[in-house]
């Protein structure tokens, strides 16, 4: 009886959220159809491509409080992958997204491995210095590889053979916002398994979580690679969107403002992460008009920002709904 | 040998810069366990105010009080206006936030790093700015066939006097002592009858003035000097706090002047393009072997 | 003593030391199967020490330690719990920003293996683990009596009830050795009383207990077996009322605490 209303009430709640999700679904189908601007679009292909990299990083840092201030070396890996595969070889771009993201996450395998038992500070100065490594390493050619300050440029449009080419912005945006859906999906439904608390049982207490039987590194590696897959994901996403990749977009400055998308929003909250690669993506737009004075305008609401909501726009909410829709899901498929 | 000896100097010349910019973030670090993102911004802004009084107002400073007396007179503007400018950012951005976490004092860190780097862009505008050579002393002397500059010199023993006064005060006087209780444990050092907001407002105002100086010595002896420079210089002045170990001002003081040398050896051995992938390759190798730095203590976690 | 076979837990002249500093010195230990035993000492003595080589927090210098037969050596503090070893600390370690349900729910983490494709597309397989996991760490929250608060967030219940909690998290991982460090410390008398009471119904569920306690009621009150640890060193052992009128403890322990009333 006792489990019965509790579900009902669940249920209830859920289709409340359900609303919003759809409302929310509906509005980004249709806002390339209200607004003809292809300029707007564009902005709203970078905001996905911020929400995409504030997704993974995430995971790093919102689910498993590992300092990461290096995680645009990651999406450099994935665009850089892109590109030269691309270039040299012609091989599709599309083709290249799985091969980017695997990249991406086998780099951060073994550039983490040896240092993942670092505490904090210290872990995050070391992904600052990866940052910096790929960064600079890209910007000296190795071999010829990278084009230096240039970049790696002519890089093709994803297309499937010649029945669907993504060569406009609202191609592009499409494009972006259904694997930024998928992602999400994949992301929530991982957020309510048992690597997700696993995760989360780390970020809270390391040693606790140890004791109850959670392999703490294996669980900061996989969060590192996930990430770092997700990060190559958008790294190619990005180079194709250019068709040009340069070390200038992968700055320590980027990594800054990806931990500030995670933070701004709140720890380990997916929605979150939507406000946080909004506030972005929008806010320098908004503030064009004030020109030299909008980035400055920017740092003073990141500081405002952090005194009257320290714990993120959107917080993760904790509780009832998600470990009761497991339970009614989960009863569905036995029916 | 010669080169050697001339890359030494340049690398313990670079090493100091960092070495000052390091021990405002240590400083900061041990008391406030707050990675302190706009401190290589206080350092670029002590730069502009040196730039300011002797370069801008037709090299006023210079005319009245000789090449080395406008060059004191900068630092010292420049410690004076860091340091204020410090005890302003510590005031707004981190005092109403510290108590809610580390995290939200991170990203409100970040803020008013973009904050004043972008005021210093309004101010003095995006160009880069040069300190012109009439403002700058420069004596090159040969020293058995060695050729020295004799700012070098000036700069190393100035840096080297600073650090040498700050180690005294921390290590020797009942004030430092009170520092160090703080940076051991904030709560009971609080409970003894230190006063923490005393402590908090020296640290966030000898931090950044010995910033500000760096920043002078920056200008004086590269001559250029842009509003963005402070993320650079940052960066580098954190690794060598990481370097040394965080937390204590020995540690960064020699982080730094270890990651001078390493710069130098690296532009001189490896490559000038890699000198910096070479800077953060010691680094993390460091870190895996002695995971809290050269000089770090190993603290067991109290399970 | 009891036959060979009925030790779950053996340590033999285990020896940890920090710097110069002995922590436990050659301690040798038998823990009985399906008993309570308790390890009792002044502050300092090394008994959170022990419990943290017995978990694999630290290792230990010298000596070795069985379980249930098996010599327990190098391993990971998770795996130490999946050979059925479960623990709690004293200063109380939960995870304050997740709900008491997803606490309890930690225990089951190495009680099962669903990988990341499994959850990412809801497998099954995957969809029945889940189910099992909740209600195992459900039925553990309802054993310790904290069912009404499976909502809440482990940081915003009672001091007492985060005890309880902690204890409800070890033994979701179905463990046939619990660790108790300081059980009772912090709680009321009445609070006290009931933990008793629990932790002596635990014993049916063919569980054994080790427990760390101050409380001198608590330890003469449940325990089956009593080790005096002073300065790193067993100084005694035996039944409750034989250690009650050992001369030794009273000296290095009892008459102590005495003084200080």
């Amino acid at each position: 009886m006792m489990v019965n209303s509790e579900n009902r009430k669940a249920n209830k709640f859920n289709t409340k959220g359900n609303w919003f999700v759809i409302i929310v679904i509906v509005s980004f189908l249709l806002f390339p159809l209200v607004i003809k601007n292809d300029y707007i679009i564009d902005v709203a292909f970078f905001f996905g491509i911020y929400t995409l990299l504030g997704l993974s990083l995430n995971i790093v840092l919102g689910e498993v409080g590992l300092f990461d201030l290096g995680h645009m070396g990651f999406a450099a890996i994935g665009a850089y992958t892109t590109a030269i595969l691309n270039t040299t070889f012609g091989i599709p771009v599309l083709v290249l997204i799985p091969v980017s993201a695997i990249a991406a996450a086998i780099f951060a395998y073994l550039v983490c491995s040896p240092i993942i038992h670092l505490k904090g500070d210290y872990l995050c100065i070391v992904t600052i210095g990866m940052g910096e490594i790929i960064r600079l390493t890209l910007l000296n050619n190795p071999f010829g590889l990278t084009g230096g300050p240039n970049g790696v440029f002519g890089i093709c449009f994803p297309s499937i053979g010649n029945l669907l080419v993504i060569d406009s912005c609202v191609k592009f945006y499409y494009y972006i916002w259904i694997i930024i859906g998928l992602t999400v999906i994949a992301l929530i439904r991982l957020q309510n398994s048992r690597i997700g608390r696993a995760w989360n049982y780390v970020r809270e207490d390391v040693i606790a979580a140890e004791a109850s039987g959670i392999d703490v590194r294996y669980y900061k590696l996989l969060a590192f690679v996930i990430g770092a897959a997700l990060a190559g994901v958008a790294g190619n996403i990005y180079a194709t969107k250019l068709m040009i990749v340069s070390p200038e977009s992968f700055t320590f400055m980027e990594s800054c403002l990806l931990f500030c998308i995670v933070l701004i929003g709140g720890m380990g909250s997916i929605p979150g992460v939507f406000i946080g690669a909004a506030a972005i993506s929008f806010f320098p737009e908004i503030f064009q008009a004030f020109a030299q004075y909008r980035m400055l305008i920017f740092g003073a609401v990141m500081v405002i920002m952090m005194m009257f909501r320290p714990g993120g726009a959107w917080p993760r909410q904790r509780g009832k709904i998600q470990t009761e829709s497991i339970i009614i899901r989960a009863e569905k498929s036995e029916i | 040998m010669k080169l050697i000896v001339e890359q030494l100097l340049n690398g313990l010349t670079i090493g100091s810069f960092y070495s000052l910019i390091a021990l405002g973030y240590s400083m900061v670090y041990g008391v406030m366990k707050l990675i302190n993102f706009a401190h290589g911004d206080f350092f670029t802004f002590g730069s502009y105010l040196g730039y300011t009084l002797l370069v801008m107002g037709t090299a006023f400073a210079t005319s009245t009080l000789g090449v080395w007396g406008g060059m004191i007179a900068a630092m010292l503007v420049a410690a004076i206006g860091s340091g204020t400018l410090g005890i302003l950012v510590e005031r707004i951005a981190y005092r109403p936030i510290y108590p809610t976490g580390r995290l939200p004092a991170v990203v409100s860190a970040l803020g008013a790093s973009i904050f004043i780097q972008n005021s210093i862009m309004v101010i003095w505008g995006a160009r880069p700015h040069a300190y012109t050579s009439e403002v700058v002393p420069d004596y090159i002397m040969n020293i058995f066939g060695l050729r020295i500059n004799l700012l070098q010199i000036i700069i190393l023993a100035l840096s080297f006097f600073l650090m040498g006064v700050l180690y005294y005060v921390i290590q020797k006087t009942t004030f430092g002592a009170a520092i160090r209780a703080s940076a051991l444990d904030r709560e009971t050092a609080a409970l003894m009858g230190i006063n923490i907001k005393l402590i908090i407002f020296f640290i966030f105002a000898l931090g950044p003035a010995l910033g500000g100086t760096a920043g002078v010595m920056v200008g004086i002896y590269y001559r250029k000097i842009s509003f963005i420079m402070g993320w650079n210089y940052g960066l580098k002045a954190f690794t060598a706090t990481i370097l040394g170990g965080i937390g204590n001002i020995h540690g960064a003081m020699i982080g730094g002047l270890i990651l001078g040398v390493l710069e130098m050896l690296g532009s001189t051995y490896v490559s000038t393009a890699y000198k910096d992938v070479f800077v953060f390759l010691v680094l993390i190798l460091v870190l895996i072997f002695r995971p809290t730095g050269i000089l770090g203590e190993k603290i067991a976690e109290k399970v | 003593m009891t036959e060979k076979n009925d030790i779950i837990l053996e340590t033999k002249k285990l020896t940890k030391r920090f710097g110069g500093l002995i922590a436990v010195n050659q301690f040798d230990l038998e823990v009985t199967r399906g008993k309570i035993s308790s390890i009792i000492g002044p502050n300092g003595a090394g008994k959170t020490t022990v419990f943290n080589v017995i978990t694999s927090i630290y290792q230990p210098d010298d000596g070795e330690y069985y379980f249930k037969g098996e010599k327990l050596f190098g391993l990971k503090p998770h795996q130490i719990l999946t050979k059925g070893i479960a623990r709690t600390f004293q200063n109380i370690r939960l995870f304050p920003n997740m709900t008491c349900l997803e606490n309890v729910m930690a225990g089951q983490h190495a009680r099962s293996d669903s990988g990341i494709w499994h959850s990412i597309f809801r497998a099954p397989s995957q969809m029945k683990e889940e189910k099992k996991i909740r209600e195992i760490a459900e039925m553990r929250l309802e054993q310790v009596g904290l069912s009404g608060y499976k909502h809440e967030l482990a940081k915003n219940i009672a001091y007492g009830s985060q005890r309880m909690l902690e204890i409800a998290r070890a033994l979701a991982s179905n463990p046939s050795l619990l660790i108790l460090d300081e059980p009772s410390s912090g709680l009321n008398d009445k609070e006290t009383e009931d933990l008793m009471g629990f932790l002596d119904n635990l014993l049916i569920d063919d569980l054994t207990l080790l427990l760390i306690e101050h409380d001198m009621n608590v330890v003469m009150g449940i325990s089956d077996w009593v080790t005096v640890m002073d300065e790193g060193k067993k100084i005694a052992e035996g039944k409750p009322k034989e250690i009650y009128h050992n001369p030794t403890v009273i000296e290095a322990y009892l008459g102590k605490e005495e003084e200080e009333d």
